[in-house]
């Protein structure tokens, strides 16, 4: 079977709540079969929006939503055969975990037998074989959140949407789900879209990244892409930690640019701007800018040490660069000894090609 | 270690015993602290309803009456007439109370025993001015035949108890004849079970009412924004800052023949003006007003549940394939139970005791048990008898309590 490119299709999708403001504009995507894509976004963004008009508890105001090239905007939840997976669980507490994942089955009027069997099925899947009889209420966070990823995909459904649902979960349980419920996916096929605000989940999990941004989906990439390459300075900015400088461009030429600062002038790769004189933000990844490097780097610079904070593996160095006094070094933790200390000054070099002028913020 | 080893604290004191140590002041304190609503519940509730029992079951009237007489019948077995004895006893008692000009209660109270026996003592008072001492029993049974009968003298035995159940029976419609044995009252008499089943009717209806209307009235309250819920809990709540008296009399206005409710069905023609539908001073008064005055008891309890039941429980059924409807029998009606049975418990329980609104608009067909407790308390003045029914209703509530328990389980309530 050949998979579909546009399994899901948003179709020029517009959502508004109070007819006032938009709080998805504009919205096109198309999610191929079988992918495992997340909408990240800050809260406001209107993904949780979007997942909820896929879901089918909410209408959009303008466009079509097309599942397997069908229109389904006229088609009630129940009809739609979409699972989803709830912030808060939403597992029905007055049903045991048997319950629960019969349920779905039931509604379809499947035989006993054949519930049995997909219940055990779902429940193993989960590593929770065994637990049928028990009320959600016994369980922890984590098996409870499993027992919903199970009911979820329970009955089968083509797509799986999930809002933000690790969400509740501490920190090492949140890493652990995020893997198993990545094997659910890779191990069964499903297509899933995932929600979250988390953008270190959505690195770890997806196949696509949407990021969301005022209503409108910023860059849609792999994980990758969206953070070695960011289209514009708020991907840069959501997505990993960055540095930054606002300047202008005082020279372009064969896919490079000198952008003018306030103090100074650094030579950095044309993304988004395209003449001189225009404004411009300049991103780099902190990793990408090296203490003492060896190697001849394009971009050259000294800095003042401010703030050095241990991590543990690496040690944060916070410098003032170029006017710039929250410019972020991380210094792996390596038998090479550096001299950072505290107001020391050191040379910092990057390649221009790392330095992305983007659109001014 | 040894499970049976002692646990011994830092000092070398067992460390059961230090706890206790520690803790005794904050038991101490926490007793302390609810002395003062222990007292009041003692004063206010738990005497009150002794007096009540005592009252209900008090005989000793009576009793203090023919001191030597029951005295005297002690060793009388009731198959024949008592002897000199015991006719001499009677006698001096009742010599006492003639000149004491009480025994006209020994005389209404004989007779509640024993048709009759009123006018037989009359003449007894009248007479035993002349008696000569010795042989009583001669002087006494000339006065009149009666005093030969052997029932007159087992209707005294019978009240020599200072207790008595006869108020229970009563309040049942029986009564205990003169054997002892407990029988029913003749059927156009039999007032209080009407009473009694009429009292568990309305209760439940109204109750019934009550939830068919508050359910969708507290699902929006708890499902509405908060700006347009907010109006909505006003809404509910302003007839229970309203008088009690206020609320019934504003429904006379409304429900009487002449009333609002019977000109607007004139006005749109369902009835004709000389044919106007009584909706007061009967049953549907009753059923009406009580509604209309205990629905907040039901909406409260409900609404402060479904307002802790997710939106997205519903979503999830959806999503998982059920119909609205199915989700909402499935899902949201059984987590909304133990709101629903918080709600009938307090509705029926208020219903059952209900008083001033069916003294008002329930006519004849209307009242309640309530309503005949008062009106023994206030016009008859038979106290014990108003107590023992009091007592009966409490008991009933109980039983429903109880009952309620075992089908639904207390813990399950949830008031708020």
């Amino acid at each position: 079977m050949s998979k579909k490119e546009d399994f899901v299709k948003f179709d020029k999708v517009d959502k508004s709540y109070d007819g006032k403001v938009l709080v998805v504009k504009d919205l096109n995507l198309d999610i191929e079969e079988g992918e495992f894509v997340t909408m990240l976004g800050p809260s406001g963004s209107g993904k949780t929006t979007c997942l909820m008009m896929l879901a089918g508890f909410e209408t959009p105001t303008n466009g079509e939503i097309y599942l397997d090239k069908n229109p389904i905007s006229n088609i009630p939840p129940h009809k739609r055969g979409i699972g989803m997976v709830f912030q808060n669980y939403a597992l029905f507490p007055h049903m045991t975990v048997y319950e629960n994942l019969a349920f779905p089955l039931r509604v379809r009027k499947i035989s006993k037998d054949d519930i049995d069997k997909k219940v055990e099925k779902a429940l193993s899947m989960v590593s929770l074989s065994g637990f049928g009889n028990r009320m959600p209420g016994q369980l922890s966070g984590g098996q409870q959140q499993r027992v919903a990823v199970a009911r979820a995909l329970v009955f089968d459904p083509s797509v799986v949407l999930m809002d933000e649902p690790l969400g509740a979960l501490d920190k090492n349980l949140r890493e652990s789900m995020q893997y198993e419920i990545k094997h659910i996916h890779e191990s069964i096929g499903v297509t899933v879209v995932y929600v979250t605000h988390d953008q270190g989940e959505a690195l770890t999990m997806s196949n696509r990244i949407a990021v969301f941004n005022d209503g409108k989906v910023q860059q849609l990439s792999s994980p990758d892409k969206l953070y070695e390459e960011p289209v514009n300075s708020f991907v840069a900015e959501f997505i990993g930690e960055n540095n930054t400088f606002a300047g202008e461009i005082s020279d372009i030429s064969n896919g490079s640019c000198k952008v003018k600062l306030d103090k100074g002038e650094i030579i950095a790769n044309p993304i988004s701007v395209k003449s001189v004189g225009e404004k411009t933000t300049v991103s780099i990844r902190p990793e990408r800018a090296l203490i003492n490097p060896k190697d001849k780097m394009d971009n050259n610079q000294k800095g003042k040490i401010e703030e050095v904070i241990y991590h543990g593996d690496h040690t944060r160095v916070r410098l003032n660069l170029l006017g710039n006094s929250e410019f972020i070094l991380k210094v792996p933790n390596s038998s090479q000894n550096l001299d950072i200390k505290l107001g020391n000054e050191i040379n910092i070099g990057w390649n221009s090609h790392d330095a992305r002028a983007l659109d001014p913020k | 270690m040894s499970s049976e080893q002692k646990i011994l604290s830092t000092d070398g004191i067992p460390l059961e015993e230090s706890l206790k140590q520690a803790e005794k002041k904050n038991k101490i304190k926490a007793f302390l602290l609810v002395t003062p609503l222990l007292l009041f519940l003692i004063i206010t509730y738990i005497i009150p309803i002794a007096d009540m029992f005592s009252r209900s079951i008090d005989d000793k009237m009576v009793t203090n009456m023919l001191p030597k007489t029951y005295k005297a019948m002690e060793q009388w077995d009731g198959k024949e007439l008592p002897s000199e004895e015991v006719f001499k006893a009677f006698y001096l008692d009742y010599k006492i109370l003639v000149e004491n000009k009480t025994a006209g209660k020994l005389q209404t109270q004989l007779n509640y025993e024993k048709n009759g026996f009123k006018s037989v003592l009359k003449k007894l008072a009248r007479k035993q001015k002349k008696f000569e001492e010795g042989n009583y029993k001669e002087q006494i049974m000339k006065v009149h035949k009666r005093w030969r009968n052997v029932d007159y003298w087992r209707a005294i035995k019978r009240r020599a108890p200072s207790y008595t159940y006869s108020k229970y029976l009563k309040g049942v419609d029986m009564y205990s004849n003169e054997e002892g044995k407990i029988i029913q009252v003749a059927e156009n008499r039999r007032i209080h079970r009407i009473l009694w089943s009429r009292t568990l009717e309305v209760a439940f209806f109204v109750t019934f009412f009550c939830f068919l209307m508050a359910y969708p009235i507290a699902h929006l309250l708890a499902t509405l924004p908060m700006k347009y819920s907010n109006l909505l809990m006003i809404c509910v709540l302003l007839p229970f800052w309203t008088s009690l008296l206020v609320r019934t009399a504003s429904w006379m206005i409304l429900l009487q023949q002449q009333g609002l409710v019977n000109d607007f069905f004139v006005w749109i023609g369902l009835v004709t003006n000389d044919n106007r539908p009584e909706m007061m001073y009967n049953k549907t008064g009753t059923y009406v007003a009580m509604t209309q005055i205990l629905l907040p008891f039901m909406v409260l309890p409900l609404y402060s549940v479904m307002k802790t039941i997710s939106p997205s429980l519903m979503r999830a059924g959806k999503s998982l394939g059920a119909t609205p409807g199915v989700a909402f029998f499935k899902i949201y009606f059984p987590l909304t139970i133990p709101g629903i049975g918080a709600g009938c418990l307090l509705v029926f329980i208020l219903a059952i005791g209900y008083y001033i609104t069916p003294a008002l608009v329930g006519g004849a067909s209307g009242t309640l048990i309530s309503n005949q407790i008062a009106y023994h308390m206030k016009s008859t003045l038979d106290w014990s008898f108003a107590s023992a029914m009091g007592l009966m209703l409490l008991t009933g509530v109980l039983v429903i309590y109880w009952i309620y328990n075992k089908l639904v389980g207390v813990d399950n309530i949830k008031l708020g």
